[in-house]
């Protein structure tokens, strides 16, 4: 493995696992907070239950993702040093408001954890709070800080210098809130999804069944009003990535060609040598309309753009279209939920609705994963888009190859004790729903 | 502005390893605890360190951002030259931080907590001990920016006698601000002994571990006596950290708890500041003699500004909070 390759693996890698714990960590104290509102409001043991196991899976998740988070900001110096000398001083001013949020998220969940008969209990539930509100901030600065790799701006590029920094532009750049809404719409879904299609499947084996449906209508509603908007986000995106990188929405469509109109590809097999893409469902007109929101409208194809400067189109194609099909799907399976929860039908009896949100669990999860490709791939050969190449920006160590085998065997790891310790929680619900036999902590 | 990102880079840098330092040498002390007393050990660790262990290691989040926001050059050179020895930290920070949680939340407690307890005791002698190889690499000039080799630019940059004695020497320090720590930590009266008596220990550990970092500057041609003696900062800092000694043994035998923590905080602050002061504002020193500087390598004007006033934003915003913190889950004294 060259070295190279092996540093974007293994950035992937980090950003990949990293994505998945900061998600369910900015989200879960949400979840956590309705429920803990509730038992304020209710007195129902129940929702204290649920609260404490709750909080325990986010404890689990929020140290793995600071400790992958910490690793994070270390490892774009070790990977790409040139980029940072450069990119720092002007993409740098999320990233030290995010070191702000995320300070005051960790003093926040020390509150919250061991704050149990020891805080007003409005006081506790407020600190549960601030941990999703600071967490979600978080999430949206490092999503901004991510944009300007797409946008770049606040900078003039003059003679291979950067000049006239103005990081407050750099930071409010064009992509930074059509990425944030959808990365935030998308973290709310996989989580909400995965959350419920758990509960879902501890109320099918007809295990302390109060207690899991309460779990899950919270975090199905969560899922479901995120699944409904995703669509819409995603509308915001492809009207904005068609504007500023139409490289990438080409590798996206695998356009080759520039089309007037263009049709809008679903599935097929891409053939990067022959620029070809077979056995794809046309519709005609239908990227034209997405893309410029005329049915008419040119769209760049990739023949427009010089060949040393196209992404890898068939993996930024198949990445979004499973992003959009696992989209749709949830979109669908989240009509579906509402409409039984307006007609007041008995979702426990609904088992079939119960068994999709059991094969849910995993799927927000691949489809956020598949995002985060089409935007990262999508990039491609840019670190920073059309100012400096990923490649220029690696670090001269040689043997970055070992580092990348010793951290995936590290993430392997971790995602094994993650989800056995989850399981165990799971497993131990029924002891903690035994009042006699549950503690403080 | 540039002073303010400056001072919060030193207070960074300066409360990670207080801080951050009892936190690993709660570790370290486990480490170091016979099997018989462990279990207390661990309990009383946790109760002290379970809610603010987290808020501690973001000083290391906040100093590295500094970094490279505000001081890109010296990141990159950081990052490069001594990837291995940061990776290696890395790697116990992953490591200690989540066996920590799962030892605690692991809903059953069974074999499994052999495994975290293992991976728990050795990262958090790991982790401090390469930090510290990592300060000492910074000053020690051993950093080559015109090496041809992979040896001498990636391994020699930090695998030498005086690096490794200030990661040792770190090592005893993070165990011993632990101790101390620990001491008003426990009820108990056997285990306030043992802590003492840990605190004794690693207390003249220091002491050696710091005698033979300046045997190693010798050794590796490193000015250090000079750097430390040559000006009155440094000279006043040293005799205040022996002053701080005696009466921290006096306080020690006598058993107060609090007013130990400051002292110990103090003592390894003066250390901090003797060791570097005399470089100031110089950051790296490089092999060719050379060295990269605060002030000659600082960010454009538009980012320090803003840098500073997000520092100032946040502090406002969580000093107190995490004061709070602190107060709120410390043991009352009696």
């Amino acid at each position: 493995m060259d070295d190279f390759l092996a540093a974007r693996s293994q950035m992937a890698l980090s950003l990949g696992f990293h994505i998945i714990f900061s998600c369910i960590g900015m989200v879960m104290p949400f979840f956590m907070a309705v429920s803990h509102y509730k038992w304020l409001k209710t007195n129902d043991e129940v929702y204290k239950n649920l609260t404490k196991a709750w909080s325990k899976g986010v404890a689990i998740f929020f140290a793995t993702g600071a400790v992958s988070g910490t690793m994070l900001s270390f490892e774009l110096g070790l990977l790409w040093p040139k980029f940072m000398e450069h990119a720092g001083p002007i993409f740098g001013m999320p990233f030290s408001l995010e070191g702000t949020a995320f300070f005051i998220e960790a003093i926040a969940l020390g509150f919250f954890l061991y704050g149990w008969n020891k805080l007003n209990k409005w006081f506790h539930w407020f600190t549960g709070m601030v941990v999703g509100v600071s967490g979600l901030a978080s999430g949206i600065l490092v999503v901004a800080a991510n944009a300007w790799m797409n946008s770049p701006a606040g900078f003039d590029f003059v003679n291979g210098k950067y000049l006239n920094i103005d990081p407050i532009q750099a930071m409010f750049n064009k992509a930074w809130f059509s990425q944030a809404l959808h990365m935030c719409l998308a973290a709310f879904t996989a989580t909400g999804f995965a959350v419920a299609g758990v509960h879902a499947l501890m109320i099918l084996r007809d295990q302390n069944k109060e207690f899991h449906f309460k779990a899950f209508k919270i975090a199905a509603t969560f899922a479901c009003i995120g699944a409904l908007l995703q669509p819409l986000s995603g509308d915001i995106s492809a009207k904005d990535v068609a504007e500023r990188q139409p490289a990438k929405l080409a590798a996206m469509e695998a356009l080759y060609k520039t089309e007037k109109p263009a049709p809008l590809l679903i599935g097929g097999i891409v053939n990067e040598k022959d620029k070809t893409v077979k056995g794809a469902i046309k519709i005609p007109g239908a990227l034209s309309f997405l893309a410029h929101g005329d049915f008419k409208a040119e769209v760049k194809g990739l023949d427009k753009i010089p060949e040393n400067e196209h992404p890898p189109v068939a993996v930024t194609h198949y990445a979004f279209q499973i992003m959009v099909g696992i989209g749709t799907l949830l979109a669908l399976i989240s009509l579906v939920y509402f409409i039984n929860l307006i007609r007041k039908r008995s979702l426990l009896e609904k088992r079939w609705l119960l068994k999709l949100f059991v094969l849910a669990v995993p799927l927000g999860y691949i489809a956020l994963e598949a995002g985060w490709v089409v935007t990262e791939v999508g990039r491609q050969p840019w670190i920073i888009y059309g100012i400096m190449r990923t490649k220029d920006a690696v670090t001269p160590m040689p043997g970055i190859a070992y580092s990348f085998y010793i951290f995936s065997a590290i993430y392997l790891s971790l995602s094994c004790i993650v989800t056995f310790l989850l399981y165990r929680q799971i497993k131990m619900v029924p002891v903690l729903y035994n009042k006699t036999n549950h503690n403080d902590q | 502005m540039e002073y303010v990102v400056i001072t919060f880079l030193c207070l960074g840098i300066l409360l990670y390893f207080l801080l951050g330092g009892a936190d690993f040498g709660a570790g370290i002390i486990e480490l170091f605890t016979s099997t018989e007393n462990r279990s207390r050990t661990r309990k009383t660790m946790y109760q002290a360190i379970g809610p603010v262990w987290e808020a501690n290691h973001m000083w290391l989040i906040i100093a590295i951002v500094i970094l490279f926001v505000g001081f890109p050059h010296i990141y990159t050179t950081m990052s490069v030259y001594l990837h291995i020895p940061l990776l290696i930290m890395l790697i116990g920070i992953i490591a200690r931080g989540t066996a920590f949680v799962f030892r605690h939340y692991d809903a059953v407690k069974d074999d499994m907590q052999w495994l975290y307890n293992r991976i728990f005791r050795y990262s958090s002698f790991v982790t401090p001990l390469f930090l510290g190889i990592i300060a000492g690499s910074v000053i020690s000039g051993h950093i080559d920016t015109d090496a041809k080799d992979f040896l001498s630019a990636y391994i020699y940059s930090w695998l030498n006698w005086f690096s490794v004695a200030v990661g040792l020497f770190t090592v005893a320090l993070c165990g011993f601000l632990a101790a101390i720590y620990l001491i008003g930590e426990t009820d108990n009266d056997h285990d306030k002994r043992r802590f003492i008596k840990k605190a004794e220990y690693m207390n003249i550990s220091a002491v050696i571990f710091g005698a033979m970092v300046f045997i190693a500057a010798q050794f590796d041609n490193i000015p250090l006596i000079d750097w430390v003696f040559r000006n009155t900062v440094g000279v006043t800092a040293i005799i205040l950290a022996s002053f701080s000694l005696i009466l921290l043994w006096y306080l020690l035998i006598k058993g107060k708890t609090k007013v130990l923590r400051i002292l110990a905080g103090f003592q390894v602050t003066m250390i901090l500041v003797a060791i570097s002061y005399a470089h100031f504002p110089n950051f790296i020193r490089l092999k060719n003699g050379s060295a990269i500087s605060l002030f000659e390598t600082v960010g454009p004007e538009k980012t320090i500004y803003s840098l500073g006033l997000a520092l100032l934003l946040g502090s406002v915003l969580i000093l107190p909070f995490l004061g709070y913190l602190f107060y709120k889950f410390q043991k009352k004294e009696e």
